[in-house]
């Protein structure tokens, strides 16, 4: 039975669509990237997976529980994490932790289980005493995910967890987050870091209130595959963007860091027009090279798609 | 319960470090009745008083001596002209000016109605008030006397002589009379607005989306946060009437356990005020100033706390309905100054259940919609 279930899930505020008949499954262990721009619909997802908002319409199984129906249990089988690290910053380590234990319930014996845990996966040892406000971002961001899974949740909602933390922590976090993945925890992530986004399993792109488009990683990028993405590097980027744009085997063009990245047309590999067209320019280009798109381009691609649709 | 007490003791370590949370409860009270509690007076005494005697006699020098041994006056000046009057009073240095025209004394003698003239100082019309009240009782004691030697009989007395006992505040100190509205005034306005800011507070941290993504129902929540906030407003309340006590002889005539009860009744009323208050608004900034609101203004003016509610418009008296303060500060009164018992109480302290159950209420059906 598949961790998560979603059935044309839609919810209005008032005449807005926030989320549009949304529709996937989560199986269990699996780690679950919900991809999009602010205002995408992610957050207005969670919130109703989570048991917080009712749905409009649709249903949503978590952990076999009809969230519209129970939503208190499924807060008991949930844990939760959000992009501000809620922990309450006057509090020590412990208290944080002996806090949260409580609001689940937990009997001392469990707690002082837990909370052994907790220390030991955030690397706390020897810091229980420490003011919260005085851990440094990345302690902070691994106490609150031990907070979150205190009780042991089958499923753990991370809500942009990783803003505002350095990259080394970033990378230890998501160890932990395999981990769990691992022991069979069902991980569902919402982020608009992309290079994260290649930690997840599978990745759903949201895109006003609708899910844009679903699967693999390289699945997504596979769509890309009848196209060649060329990047090209030169002293002067927007010139040679405007430059290449309107070339007749360029089906578009778009920055990327320094450099640029130009879609060729479906068939077309031969780079010859492109560097002919920059030479007549005096563009020279420092470097052509075939590359493998990444998300960042799958993700700009679905969005100009979905706009281009909903013209 | 469990948990409601998981949250009350997370909610007592965060009070205990949050330095202006604790101010708020513990210090500012204690700060504001030392200030109130001296600077509210309204007794009057050794006001300066300027004499004009023009007739230098035996009955003109038994007026003055009432008027020194009252203690009301110290005589600071003996101007010679109405002019010297004038500069006086324009300067301040005198508030009251006694004239003893010529021909008192004789007039007097000869049994006709004699006239001394009290020139006061209106501009505080408080004072003036009292001063006018001074003046007339000493000039009146003065001329039962010397009415009593002109007749020239000791067995003469007054037809009828009243004999005043004020109960419950002999001296007529005004202290004791504000003393109980301080208490009032001070629990609720640091109960109000220390309630309202803990739970806005974590809706501007997250920390409130955090805890209602766990399984904790909003009761439960909001009753384990009120909790520390109850007993430590509660001990903030009984050390400032202890605090009466040693600086102004508050006396508490009544039973500890009844004015524990009234405390309460009054405590939850407050809590419940500015639960509401966090439950309207989403900054600090402006729960401080709803809060403050709410609390400072009505229980200041409409509580009877400095204005006799009984000599208010009807229709202000009605809106003093609603205030709580005007319930307690009754009920407070009764108990220490009185030493009233239950039953006299009683009905103070069912209409501050009565409001607690109100804006307890309002308070949940408010927090129920925002699960939304």
């Amino acid at each position: 039975m598949p961790a998560v279930t979603v059935r044309d899930l839609t919810r209005r505020f008032g005449a807005f669509l926030a989320v549009d008949r949304v529709s996937f499954e989560v199986e269990t262990g699996e780690i679950f990237g919900f991809l999009g721009s602010n205002g995408a619909g992610k957050s207005t997802t969670i919130r109703m997976l989570c048991g917080l908002l009712k749905p409009s319409s649709g249903s949503a199984l978590v952990g076999g529980i009809d969230v519209g129906r129970d939503p208190e249990a499924v807060k008991r089988r949930i844990g939760y994490m959000s992009q501000r690290f809620s922990l309450y910053e006057l509090l020590t380590v412990e208290e944080n932790i002996t806090f949260f234990g409580g609001l689940y319930g937990l009997d001392d014996r469990a707690l002082a289980d837990r909370r052994a845990f907790v220390l030991d996966m955030a690397g706390l040892k020897g810091r229980e005493r420490t003011l919260t406000r005085d851990l440094a971002g990345g302690w902070r961001q691994r106490l609150a995910l031990g907070c979150a899974i205190l009780h042991e949740p089958a499923i753990l909602f991370l809500d942009e967890p990783t803003g505002g933390v350095d990259p080394v922590s970033r990378r230890q976090f998501w160890q932990l987050i395999n981990q769990l993945s691992s022991k069979g925890v069902t991980v569902f992530v919402t982020t608009h870091y992309l290079d994260e986004a290649e930690h997840c399993h599978r990745l759903a792109l949201m895109h006003t209130g609708r899910i844009a488009a679903l699967g693999t990683v390289s699945e997504l990028k596979g769509t890309f595959n009848a196209r060649a993405v060329v990047e090209v590097r030169t002293a002067s980027p927007m010139a040679a963007l405007r430059a290449l744009d309107d070339l007749p085997t360029v089906e578009k063009t778009s920055p990327f860091g320094t450099a640029l990245h130009v879609w060729l047309r479906p068939g077309v590999r031969d780079t010859e027009p492109l560097q002919r067209r920059l030479e007549e320019l005096g563009l020279a280009a420092e470097s052509f090279e075939f590359v493998q798109p990444s998300l960042e381009d799958v993700f700009m691609d679905v969005v100009a798609r979905e706009e281009r649709a909903a013209v | 319960m469990r948990k409601a007490l998981a949250v009350g003791r997370k909610e007592f370590w965060q009070i205990v470090r949050d330095r202006r949370t604790l101010m708020i409860l513990l210090f500012v009270p204690a700060f504001f009745l030392m200030l109130y509690g001296y600077a509210l007076n309204w007794d009057i005494r050794h006001v300066r008083l300027a004499v004009m005697d023009r007739e230098h006699t035996a009955e003109s020098r038994e007026l003055l001596s009432s008027f020194v041994n009252s203690t009301y006056f110290d005589i600071v000046a003996s101007p010679g002209s109405m002019a010297e009057i004038e500069g006086l009073m324009n300067r301040g240095d005198t508030r009251v000016a006694l004239v003893i025209p010529e021909g008192m004394t004789r007039d007097m003698r000869a049994g006709r109605v004699a006239y001394v003239q009290v020139l006061i100082n209106g501009d505080n019309a408080n004072t003036a008030t009292a001063i006018f009240g001074y003046a007339q009782a000493v000039v009146r004691g003065v001329s039962a006397a010397l009415q009593l030697q002109l007749v020239g009989g000791r067995d003469f007395a007054p037809p009828i002589s009243v004999q005043p006992r004020i109960w419950y505040n002999p001296e007529l100190q005004s202290t004791l009379f504000l003393v109980p509205g301080l208490i009032g005034f001070i629990v609720m306005i640091s109960c109000v607005v220390s309630t309202s800011l803990s739970i806005v507070r974590e809706k501007e941290r997250g920390t409130w989306e955090q805890v209602r993504m766990s399984p904790i129902g909003t009761p439960t929540y909001v009753i384990g946060k009120t909790i520390p906030y109850f007993l430590i407003s509660l001990a903030s309340a009984f050390l400032i009437i202890g605090a009466s006590m040693a600086l102004f002889d508050l006396p508490v005539r009544g039973s500890w356990l009844l004015l524990l009860f009234a405390v309460s009744a009054f405590l939850i009323g407050a809590l419940g005020t500015g639960l509401l208050v966090s439950t309207l608004v989403d900054t600090q900034v402006l729960a401080f100033l709803i809060g403050l609101l709410l609390s400072l203004l009505p229980t200041f003016v409409l509580s009877g706390f400095i204005f006799p509610i009984a000599s208010m418009p009807v229709p202000i008296q009605y809106i003093t309905y609603v205030v709580p303060a005007r319930y307690f500060l009754v009920a407070l009164r009764g108990i220490v100054l009185k030493g009233v018992g239950f039953g006299v109480v009683a009905p103070e302290l069912l209409a501050l259940g009565l409001y607690s159950f109100i804006v307890l209420g309002l308070a949940s059906v408010r927090l129920a919609k925002e699960r939304g």
